[in-house]
């Protein structure tokens, strides 16, 4: 990158802007193949900010950190990470980061990717993944539709939204997500906006840090394709529409943080608790059977 | 090896449990599948030893996660493979193609049963040979196994895995009903009799200028895997050599379709492996394979009876197709005689190949049985008519 860097820099002190020969985060970007495809307002970036702060400060060895992705805006997050890196098929991130735990325990495996990829075309890995317990980290961009194929909508589309493919209005019930990891089994649930970055990098760090499936919804702005139909022209739009509605609310039953159109975004962590692991449970039962 | 590991000795085995055996000795040390008849003996056969060798098997909710995690733990540095029929066989294409793209190593059983769709879960067919061929959607080469035993399946499902690690790609044993559920005499070799090709490993350390993609000479390129260092990237998309996409033109794609078909296409003597039976002297050439070729062994003994000079080509390596060997023969013979338990697959490669040189009889079966006799006789008797 022959151009310097540009970027604000929030601290108590406030708001300044920095200028820098390189990435700020230059260790853990594949720099050469930046600039990124992700729209100007998109969330995409700040998530992936966010988790990469949360990476460099989680201690892990980063060879040893895995990032599987699956297809669509946020997909492309596996080829911007200097790690070990997988961009899949469609819906199939979960499987394939199954496959890479269970064959290497030693790695760390975090899945990042979009709602429709998560949750709509691979809503059934999702639960399983959940359910056996697998030791990994998701970490799903919700921005409530289709993003890379122009805005349609999916499984996490409010009720009511204007999508190019619901043009009259939304009538599919959408998941609540967090509820959704609960009840499969998740052992770690939380959810935040891109607004509050230091609250999703802590959250990020815990799910990190977390042993079994860890789930981290991080609502997105898609001003490019979905925004501009819900009076969110910009990014910044969005952000001002989540201080207003975000409502931070730990510890809430994941049942009751459905999101719908102009209601609340109930944030926090939802859920932290201990469970053995597909590998724990393997282990000890394989082992006890085989010996005796 | 464990001492679990390779069970040398004379077995009374079935095909299915051949296969599983087959995939220990060759160091498969995950499998990711789902029940489906008639491949279930194998995942069954894999949730009992896998543990004794200290591998993993896990059951996956579907045959689009089993392909998956199978390329996940190649990609962790495991070989790996799953096993399945028809249609489960449809449900792993698009990531069969994952798998060729991204150049993992690994193995996929397919137990072949009558379609379409559900069609006969428990009985035989081969319906599957063209799928097998182009059943991923785009360019590519693909390597297929086929064999008409236990044994057989044993000693080409370590094949496959080996060639899997050779070429760098998805190997697909087809194997059907017929021979899964055969149980016969199966011998397993003592290790030493047993070659295991190993994976080709990068010759710098990380951070040395290693690209996943950038081939040795033979256009296969070496293998780094997660949790080694390399950091890399690897990607379902069109990409360069050192793994990034490449999709505004078609620059990228260009040298990577033609070395992912180079390859193996270039490589095919090393690959094809077929059975000839009296073809010297031979006027009319059975072409077949798997369960389709030993039941014509029959009819091609009373047909030389009857005095017809009748040899046999079998097919061990189906894909790629041994085209050199139906084009060497076309002139010089009066006929192809193809039985195959389907509607017309193999036939049409050996029609391409023959050329018009040399008729080509279809004796075709929708699956359900093997031949009978008396049906592949016919065609014989026709052929020379």
């Amino acid at each position: 990158m022959s151009e310097p860097i540009r970027y604000m820099e929030v601290n108590s002190r406030g708001v300044t802007e920095v200028t820098q020969e390189r990435h700020p985060m230059n260790a853990l970007l594949r720099e050469e193949r930046l600039p990124h495809i992700w729209c100007s307002g998109c969330g995409i970036g700040t998530a992936l900010t966010c988790f990469i702060s949360a990476l460099l400060k989680s201690g892990l060895d980063l060879d040893k950190v895995v990032v599987v992705s699956g297809i669509g805006c946020t997909g492309r997050v596996a080829g911007y990470v200097q790690l070990d890196s997988f961009h899949t098929t469609h819906g199939r991130a979960i499987p394939f980061a199954t496959g890479l735990k269970l064959a290497n325990p030693e790695l760390k495996v975090v899945v990042f990717s979009g709602d429709g990829d998560l949750v709509t075309i691979g809503g059934n890995h999702f639960i399983h993944a959940a359910r056996r317990n697998i030791d990994m980290t998701v970490i799903c961009v919700n921005n409530f539709n289709y993003g890379m194929t122009g805005g349609q909508h999916g499984a996490t589309t409010p009720v009511g939204s204007i999508t190019t493919t619901t043009p009259y209005g939304n009538y599919e019930h959408p998941f609540n997500l967090p509820y959704l990891a609960a009840a499969s089994g998740a052992v770690y649930v939380a959810r935040w906006t891109v607004l509050h970055v230091r609250r999703l990098e802590k959250a990020l760090g815990e799910a990190l840090a977390k042993r079994g499936f860890s789930f981290v919804e991080v609502i997105s702005p898609c001003p490019t394709n979905f925004g501009r139909w819900h009076k969110q022209r910009t990014g910044l739009d969005t952000l001002k529409y989540y201080h207003e509605k975000g409502v931070i609310r730990h510890g809430a039953d994941p049942k009751n943080v459905d999101i719908e159109l102009g209601g609340e975004i109930v944030e926090g962590k939802f859920l932290d608790i201990e469970k053995p692991t597909f590998l724990d449970s393997c282990a000890g039962i394989v082992r006890k059977a085989i010996e005796s | 090896m464990s001492e679990k590991g390779l069970l040398t000795g004379s077995f009374f085995m079935q095909g299915d449990i051949a296969c599983a055996e087959g995939a220990i000795v060759a160091g498969c040390r995950f499998f990711a599948g789902y029940p489906i008849t008639p491949a279930t003996e194998i995942a069954q056969r894999m949730a009992e030893r896998m543990p004794q060798v200290g591998g993993t098997y896990i059951q996956m909710e579907d045959e689009l996660a089993s392909m998956n995690a199978v390329l996940g733990a190649s990609w962790a540095g495991v070989k790996a493979m799953t096993a399945t029929s028809g249609p489960g066989f449809s449900l792993m294409m698009e990531n069969l193609g994952l798998g060729i793209m991204t150049e993992t190593p690994c193995v996929l059983v397919n137990v072949q049963r009558g379609g379409p769709s559900t069609g006969l879960p428990t009985l035989v067919a081969q319906g599957d040979m063209m799928q097998a061929r182009w059943g991923s959607h785009g360019s590519y080469e693909i390597i297929a196994l086929s064999p008409s035993s236990p044994q057989e399946l044993f000693d080409l499902t370590i094949r496959a895995f080996n060639l899997s690690e050779r070429f760098r790609t998805p190997v697909l044993v087809m194997t059907d009903a017929e021979v899964g559920h055969m149980t016969e005499k199966v011998v397993i070799p003592p290790a030493e009799e047993i070659e295991i090709v190993p994976r080709r490993k990068p010759r710098v350390p990380p951070g040395d200028g290693y690209q996943p993609y950038l081939p040795d000479e033979d256009l296969v390129p070496p293998m780094a895997v997660a949790g080694e260092g390399y950091r890399i990237h690897i990607t379902g998309l069109t990409h360069d050599e050192r793994g990034y996409p490449s999709t505004s033109d078609d620059s990228a794609q260009w040298p990577l379709i033609q070395r992912l078909v180079n390859k193996i296409r270039l490589y095919r003597d090393e690959i094809i492996q077929v059975e000839e039976l009296n073809l010297d002297d031979a006027e009319v050439v059975v072409v077949s394979y798997g369960i389709a070729a030993r039941a014509a062994m029959w009819p091609i003994e009373l047909a030389r009876r009857e005095g017809i000079r009748v040899g046999m080509l079998r097919l061990i390596t189906v894909w790629p197709f041994a085209e050199e060997k139906i084009r060497d023969l076309a002139p010089r013979v009066r006929a192809f005689v193809v039985p195959e338990i389907n509607w017309g697959q193999m036939a049409l490669e050996v029609e391409r190949c023959a050329a018009g040189r040399a008729p080509v009889y279809l004796v075709p079966h929708p699956g359900g049985d093997i031949h009978k006799p008396e049906r592949v006789l016919a065609a014989i008797r026709r052929a020379v008519a």
